[in-house]
Parts: structure tokens; sequence; C-alpha cells
């Protein structure tokens, strides 16, 4: 049987982890290779890296970073973050990079997700869509939930599916960052709305929201901040989805 | 002892070669080539592959001559060769991603996508399963029956000898995710992403 996946997240800026992880035995805090190991080998099904470095200038410590990642951890590494073109997909994967997460430039230009999964296989290529509510339902933003697209999620979500992606990371933004649970409704619409799997993100602060991210019928939950402040480690997130009868890899 | 994967322009293959290395260390040699010379003197080669099928075989064709070495090595002088993914699919007679399209035709069967019961089972068929190993595999060696593999695909190799299955997996059915035949080895999942127990495979399959 599939297992659902538990993919911890590590915000990167400029080469280091914005949120470091409080572990003991942890070296250097900020650096994202040594987090991301540590994540892999407490049982992470998937490692995801945002990158929010806002400059250009500083765009090729993330590069780094993932071929470092690559050689140590393997599992699947997600890169996402700053993702235009063609050429920079090419170079994520060719560093060592699975999958990409393409948000902005997959709402401005749609056929960045056709031409970049026929070239490379919709396998790695995912689009990150963040969802806010209004009175009709769910709004898409792009640059880092900073423009409203004019855009409804659901619509938006079925034609990324025929455009070719592999997989749906979607993010609720009022839920982000408040630890209140992941947007339950708007993960049971897009999950029921396409035939690709989707991963919930955004609002995580207990494990029973794990839980009810993947009754939502997502089939992969993604948190950052209980694992960054280690409120919780990957394996006990597991063992607790496994204490209620969820499906996941130990 | 050296290990060539065959660098065809298939897609990203630095998994494939970071892992390689990684359990290679300094005991054996890995070469990431399209040099048909270095492919027919290599001990072993791994054909990696990503994207659909018809991109695949394109890419192999497109390498002058490198269809008729890889059957040099694999049929002719029986080396050890190891498909992962759409480098497995590409074993069998013919494929149908996006319009039907010969393969290798080393293993008796097609590719065709995945049955997803109308919409019940998600595809691609993205993560971690379980293997069900169903033969004795030399690549199986020291790995425990149920142990999770990462998969990434939609389609499925259908052989028609079902003898050359080593283990399935189950999603909508049994999908056949290891195979063996003589010098002919390949798995569905990626055992480059598949941890330590994929690593084991790849350790496995250097050691033969």
């Amino acid at each position: 049987m599939l297992k659902k996946r538990i993919i911890p997240c590590l915000d990167v800026k400029n080469g280091r982890v914005v949120k470091g992880i409080n572990f003991v035995d942890l070296k250097d805090a900020g650096d994202p290779v040594e987090q991301a190991k540590i994540y892999s080998d407490g049982g992470a099904d998937e490692i995801c890296f945002l990158d929010i470095t806002a400059s250009n200038e500083n765009r090729d410590t993330i590069y780094d970073v993932v071929d470092k990642t690559s050689k140590k951890c393997f599992v699947p590494l997600t890169v996402g973050g700053g993702v235009r073109s063609i050429e920079d997909i090419n170079k994520l994967l060719n560093c060592g990079a699975d999958k990409v997460s393409i948000n902005t430039a997959a709402v401005q230009n749609s056929k960045l997700v056709e031409d970049s999964s026929r070239k490379f296989g919709s396998q790695c290529i995912v689009v990150a869509i963040d969802a806010k509510r209004n009175d009709s339902g769910w709004e898409i933003f792009t640059h880092g939930g900073r423009n409203p697209a004019g855009i409804n999620a659901l619509e938006f979500a079925s034609k990324m599916e025929k455009s070719g992606a592999g997989e749906l990371l979607v993010t609720s933004m009022d839920k982000d960052g408040t630890q209140s649970g992941y947007d339950i409704e708007l993960m049971q619409k897009i999950s029921s709305a396409v035939n690709i799997p989707v991963i919930a993100s955004g609002g995580v602060g207990t494990l029973d929201h794990l839980v009810d991210g993947i009754k939502s019928g997502a089939s992969a939950v993604l948190a950052a901040s209980i694992f960054h402040y280690g409120t919780y480690s990957v394996n006990e997130a597991k063992q607790y989805l496994a204490s209620k009868d969820i499906p996941v890899r130990i | 002892m050296n290990v060539t994967i065959v660098d065809y322009n298939s897609g990203n293959i630095s998994s494939v070669i970071n892992s390689f290395k990684e359990v290679a260390r300094d005991k054996v040699s890995i070469e990431v080539t399209s040099d048909l010379k270095k492919i027919r003197s290599s001990d072993k080669l791994v054909l990696p592959g990503q994207g659909s099928f018809k991109s695949c075989v394109d890419a192999l064709n497109n390498i002058n001559g490198l269809v008729e070495t890889l059957n040099e090595f694999a049929i002719n002088d029986k080396k050890p060769i190891f498909g992962i993914c759409v480098g497995l699919q590409m074993f069998a007679d013919v494929g149908y991603e996006e319009i039907e399209t010969k393969g290798l035709g080393w293993i008796s069967g097609k590719v065709s996508k995945i049955d997803n019961q109308n919409g019940n089972y998600k595809l691609p068929h993205i993560g971690w399963n379980e293997l069900n190993i169903v033969k004795d595999s030399k690549i199986f060696k020291d790995i425990t029956n149920n142990s999770h593999m990462y998969f990434v695909h939609s389609y499925e190799l259908v052989p028609n000898d079902k003898s050359v299955v080593s283990a399935t997996t189950d999603y909508s059915s049994n999908i056949v995710c290891s195979i063996e035949k003589e010098n002919i080895f390949g798995t569905q999942f990626h055992p480059e992403k598949s941890d330590k127990i994929g690593l084991k495979i790849i350790d496995n399959f250097i050691n033969l």
C-alpha cells in the first residue's frame, strides 16, 4: 500500500536556514545540509527547501546547498522559490534536486509548466499554490503571497493538472504561521478536483493537524515550524500517524 | 571493476550518480558517459531514465550506435545491466506513453498506463510503497520483504513471461517493480532515492 508522506520544509535564505532546529547534537543550526541530513535520518519521506533569498546576486547559494545535500541525503529533494525558467529548473535538477516547485512563474505563464513537464517529466514538476479565502472561495496569490492574482484556486489547480504538473503543493495563506491546522476545506476541495497528488501545507501546530491533513485527502503533509523548533521529531510524527491508522513508512 | 552510468540526455541523472558514488566509494570506479567505447569495455551498466518512454527512446536513438552497443553488451556479451524507472521500461518490446514506441525488446511485453480505476488512484504513483518479493533476486540480498521503496511513475511494465518478475508493489493492482532475467536487472522504483535500503540494492548490483 502506498504510504502517506511527511515532508519537513526548510526555509533557506542566502544559503542558510532561517529558522534553525534546536538540537543539541547539531554543530551549526544554520546549515541546511546538516539539518536536511537530520530529517532524512529521522525518517523524512522527502525534504523540501524553500529558497527565500531576496536578491538575485545570492541565488547561486541555493545551487550549492542542493548540490551538497544531494550527496548526503538519499531521499527525494524538492526545491522551490524563485524558479522562473526552464534554465532555472535545469540547473536545480543538475545540482541534484529531484523535483522543482514553481509558484509565481506558473501563474504568469502556464506554458512553463507544459514545457518543463514535457522536457523533464511530470514527476519533477510541482506547482505551488498559495490560496486565500474570499467571498466566493479561494483566490491565488503570487510573489510569496504578496500579490493577488484574481484567479480561483480550484480552477487554477485543474488547469495546472492539465498543463502537466505532477503534484500540487497547496498552502493556505489564512492558516500559514497560525499553528491552528490546515485549511481542511481547501485541501478537500482541491484533492477531489484533481487526480494528481496534493501536498497540504500551512498551519500545522500539532500532530493531530497532520492527521486531519491526511484525512482531507492529501497524499502528503508538509510542515516547517513543528520540526524546526524541535516540538516534534519526524519519527514522533510518523508514530503518531501510525497510531491513528494512517499508513506511513516507519 | 568499473560501473558505467549511461548518460544519454534522459533528464536528471545526478541523483543516480550521487548514490552510486556514495556506495562505490573508492572500491569501484563509477563512470558517467555516452562514449560507446567506454560503455562497451565497462563491466556493468546502469541505464537510468526520466520523462516519457518516447522521450527516453528518442534520446537513446539520438546517439548514433548506442542501441547497438547496448544490445551487444546485454544480449551478446551478457554483462550485467541495471535499468531504473524508464530505464527498466525500455527493456520491453513496446511502450504506449504519448504514442506507440518501440523499446529495446529484451523483456517481452509492453509498458502501459496504470489503471487508475476511474480516478480512485491518483497518478503519478508517487511516494513510498512496499516491495513484495516474489522470487529471489541477486539485487535483493539482505533486503527484507515489505521494505519501502520510492516510486514516481504513471506507467507500468507488463511482461509476458511472469517468471522474470522478482517483486511487485500494490497500487491499483500488483505492479511489476523489479525484474531479473539472467544478466538483466531493473527496478521501477528509484533505489537512488530509497534511503539506506535503496543504497543496499545498488551495493548488491555493484557487488554482483
